[in-house]
């Protein structure tokens, strides 16, 4: 059963993800940053429709779980076209976005049989298993891949403090989801209480932490990354 | 196994990313000079931000009117002062030299505070500036 809390941050979380779209939209940034727009886009939609399933099935109904899940798996391939996009800018003078784009699809087909494989076994409950497994790899996919791109922007000593702060929150996002789903499939007890709360605080958490770079980080804004490392005091 | 190693693995990148996010943010204020107005009301005037000012700091950017611009931004580096300060707890007896680096954090943090406190302050008499402007 939902409560007052979880509504307050499905409308919070989709006020913001509007606010990111209308910001991008008025400062004509929408084709420059197209994937975070779409990406917002579509979540704020699913955010519709997740509050459509419940008022009209129930949150315990299979409708909504499904909705839920399926859905989830379709904004974290969207999501991995935001992370190609970061790529494309951090790699932009090296020529190299095309080979990054084929490693990144076979990655994600990869991830997509080896769930599979996993639960292969598991015929009788294949469906509902099948989605969390996938989420569980989905998100440690993208961990991995934000994981690269940061060590990418280190390396190249990339300084634009916006495409930093983006990854950075990406990396936030991507690796409390991973870590969230692999503590359920370990300790499925945790979810009543603590687990359930992190996909929607997280879910929160990213148009946030987006709204908040593109407001108030200029375009132009500088920063040394090697000065966030702490390796490297 | 796998769920275990993802946790694992998910748990020490997101506490890396984190605290990189965190510094990030206290990057940006690293570079801004205190004006002698917060120094003084403050009283930090003859010496650095400590890194135990931070609450006290951050009771008087309370007590200003809010900006609106800086709350997730303060919050955050809130929460990032509170995992230092338990850090720090565990880490002194054990290693002197994290415990050190661990001040150094929190003083940063202390010292974004400290700006943030600046902004508002500014803001406030720019506030009163355009109200009493009103009036007239």
């Amino acid at each position: 059963m939902l409560g007052p809390l979880d509504y307050m941050l499905w409308l919070v979380g989709f006020l913001v993800e509007i606010g990111v779209l209308v910001y991008l939209v008025s400062r004509r940034q929408v084709f420059r940053n197209f994937p975070i727009a779409f990406y917002m886009l579509c979540d704020a939609l699913v955010t519709c429709g997740l509050y459509y399933c419940v008022q009209r099935f129930g949150f315990n109904s299979t409708t909504y779980s499904y909705f839920y899940y399926y859905t989830d798996s379709v904004l974290n391939i969207l999501m991995f076209c935001v992370i190609m996009k970061f790529y494309q800018e951090t790699f932009a003078e090296m020529g190299v976005s095309r080979h990054i784009r084929g490693a990144a699809v076979l990655l994600i087909v990869l991830t997509g049989v080896f769930s599979y494989a996993v639960v292969h076994e598991n015929r009788t409950h294949l469906a509902t298993h099948f989605v969390v497994e996938m989420s569980q790899n989905v998100y440690f996919v993208g961990v991995v891949l934000t994981y690269l791109l940061w060590g990418a922007i280190l390396k190249l000593r990339e300084t634009r403090t916006r495409l930093i702060q983006l990854v950075l929150a990406l990396g936030i996002y991507f690796s409390a989801n991973a870590a969230s789903y692999a503590l359920r499939n370990l300790f499925p007890g945790l979810e009543a209480n603590f687990l359930r709360w992190i996909p929607p605080l997280m879910g929160l958490w990213l148009p946030v932490a987006w709204a908040y770079t593109f407001a108030h980080v200029q375009e132009d804004a500088r920063l040394e990354p090697a000065r966030l490392m702490v390796r490297a005091r | 196994m796998i769920a275990a190693l993802i946790c694992v693995v998910s748990a020490a990148i997101f506490l890396q990313f984190f605290v990189s996010y965190c510094r990030s943010i206290l990057a940006s204020s690293k570079n801004i000079a205190l004006s002698d107005r917060v120094r003084e009301v403050t009283s930090i005037a003859d010496h650095e931000v400590a890194a135990d000012d931070f609450n006290r700091l951050l009771q008087l950017v309370r007590l200003c009117p809010e900006r609106g611009d800086d709350q997730s931004e303060i919050r955050a580096v809130g929460t990032y002062y509170g995992l230092l300060g338990v850090l720090n707890r565990v880490s002194r007896p054990v290693s002197p030299r994290v415990a050190a680096w661990l001040e150094q954090e929190r003083q940063s943090c202390s010292y974004f505070a400290a700006v943030a406190l600046d902004r508002r302050i500014s803001y406030s008499r720019d506030l009163f500036t355009q109200q009493i402007t009103d009036r007239l």
